[in-house]
């Protein structure tokens, strides 16, 4: 229950006045409510929280901790 | 690009691992907030890959074991009145009470069913219009929007036959509490980025200041724990007393702040009481003077039970990182997940049941 799961919006639809989804979970397809995150657009990564999406998953931000990993790793081989 | 396999990339992790052994100079005891950090740290076999002088402790952030017996009670309580269906995550259903559990309850007769979401359970209340629907309400602040949210539609749609039992709870106070304590042995907290994604990580800025403690939110992929991991020794080892975001593709510093709103709208702050440890001021939510309407305690007049704990189980203890799992007598031998005896061996995400799935022993 606790753990949330990443998904791919691919469709966004109204359901008794709520703004609904329909996530792709890798393959298996789910609804989950998307007024908790009303600026979520199709083909966005969200975390889906008990039905609910929860957060946008920033590619930009991820891609910046990969490349402070990277500087890591440079910075071992220029210490070695 | 969907950024998933990267975060378990054993080439970024291994470049983390070694540089956290090169950081580490001293003995630190960090604690891991969340339940499901426990358990990807166990599966992982995160901890025996760190330097020796690091020792990691597991928090208490499983709702289903910090569920106190008498919310448990009541559950039953009201899951076996006639025309009642109850509705409850899966996790909760084998939590022992104080005699029984929802399935040996449900094996009676009782119509308990499990729903993935609160809005399966609202959807069944609006399908049985002449029964009484109610919706175990548990969890911290990952589940707590998605649980208002229900209750707020089932207002504005004027649905009278749904209602809630609450036993929410909240990350900071208990955080609080384990640091206020004088056993207390833990010098750094990584923080739930599932928990800080709802609520952002603002209330944890004067917590790292006031108990001069860092505070590291990560994920739970291998390099998210390993990098809240590195953040919160590179902080010890400096002196800083902050928070760092380790895990910034999902979380910001204000969090949701639609989810905060909605919380905001249906529930107030509360005391809680945690199973296992006790009360702890302000650590709970319940819903405000706007929706007592759908506050299933008072629609059916269980708010008065009250069940001691028992004695031989020292989850409360566990919960706090004062000890763990094998420290229990009852541990693999009283104590299963097949045969629990305390909460932290029912729930997946329980630290016994970690220790029990992923040590040898
Ligand atoms: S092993 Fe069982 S009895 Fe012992 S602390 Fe864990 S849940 Fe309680």
């Amino acid at each position: 229950m606790c753990l949330a799961v990443p998904g791919k919006i691919i469709e966004i639809f109204e359901k008794n006045n709520m703004q609904m989804c329909k996530i792709d979970f890798g393959g298996s397809v789910r609804e989950a409510c998307l007024d908790l995150v009303p600026e979520a657009k199709i083909g966005d990564y969200t975390l889906i929280h008990v039905g609910f999406a929860m957060s946008i998953i920033s590619e930009k931000e991820a891609q910046i901790t990969l490349d402070m990993i990277k500087e890591i790793s440079d910075q071992e081989l220029d210490d070695n | 690009m969907a950024y998933f396999s990267e975060f378990r990339d054993p080439v970024n992790s291994k470049i983390i691992l070694d540089n956290i052994h090169k950081i580490t100079t001293k003995n630190w005891m960090i604690m891991e907030i969340c339940g499901g950090q426990t358990h990807a740290i166990k599966r992982y076999g995160i901890d025996q890959l760190l330097p020796e002088n690091i020792e990691l402790v597991h928090g208490p952030g499983c709702p289903v074991c910090v569920t106190p017996l008498e919310q448990i009670d009541k559950a039953l309580e009201i899951a076996s009145l006639p025309n009642v269906i109850f509705t409850s995550y899966g996790d909760m259903l084998r939590v022992p009470g104080s005699s029984k559990d929802l399935f040996l309850v449900r094996s009676t007769g009782a119509d308990i069913r499990v729903v993935y979401s609160p809005l399966d359970a609202l959807q069944l209340a609006q399908d049985n219009p002449t029964k009484e629907v109610v919706f175990f309400a548990i969890g911290f602040e990952t589940t707590a929007p998605a649980n208002a949210m229900a209750v707020y539609q089932a207002k504005k749609l004027g649905i009278k036959n749904f209602s809630i039992l609450v036993s929410h709870v909240r990350v900071p106070p208990a955080i609080k509490a384990i640091l206020s304590s004088e056993s207390n042995r833990v010098q750094g907290f990584l923080a739930a980025g599932h928990v800080c994604a709802v609520m952002g990580y603002w209330e944890y800025l004067p917590i790292a200041k006031d108990y001069n403690i860092p505070i590291a939110v990560t994920g739970f992929e291998p390099l998210d724990l390993l990098k809240g991991i590195h953040s919160c020794i590179n902080l010890l080892e400096t002196g800083q007393y902050e928070v760092s975001n380790e895990y910034s593709r999902i979380v910001s510093e204000k969090g949701n702040v639609h989810a905060q709103k909605t919380l905001g709208e249906v529930f107030q702050v509360c005391d809680r009481k945690w199973r296992g440890i006790g009360m702890i001021p302000e650590s709970g939510w319940m819903l405000n003077s706007d929706y007592t309407d759908f506050d299933a305690e008072q629609r059916f007049d269980v708010s008065s039970i009250t069940v001691p704990e028992p004695e031989i189980c020292i989850s409360g203890e566990i919960l706090q990182g004062l000890k763990k799992p094998p420290e229990c007598p009852a541990f693999r031998k009283l104590c299963s997940p097949e045969n629990p005896l305390g909460a932290t061996m029912v729930s997946s995400e329980g630290a016994c049941s970690a220790y029990y799935r992923y040590t040898q022993e």
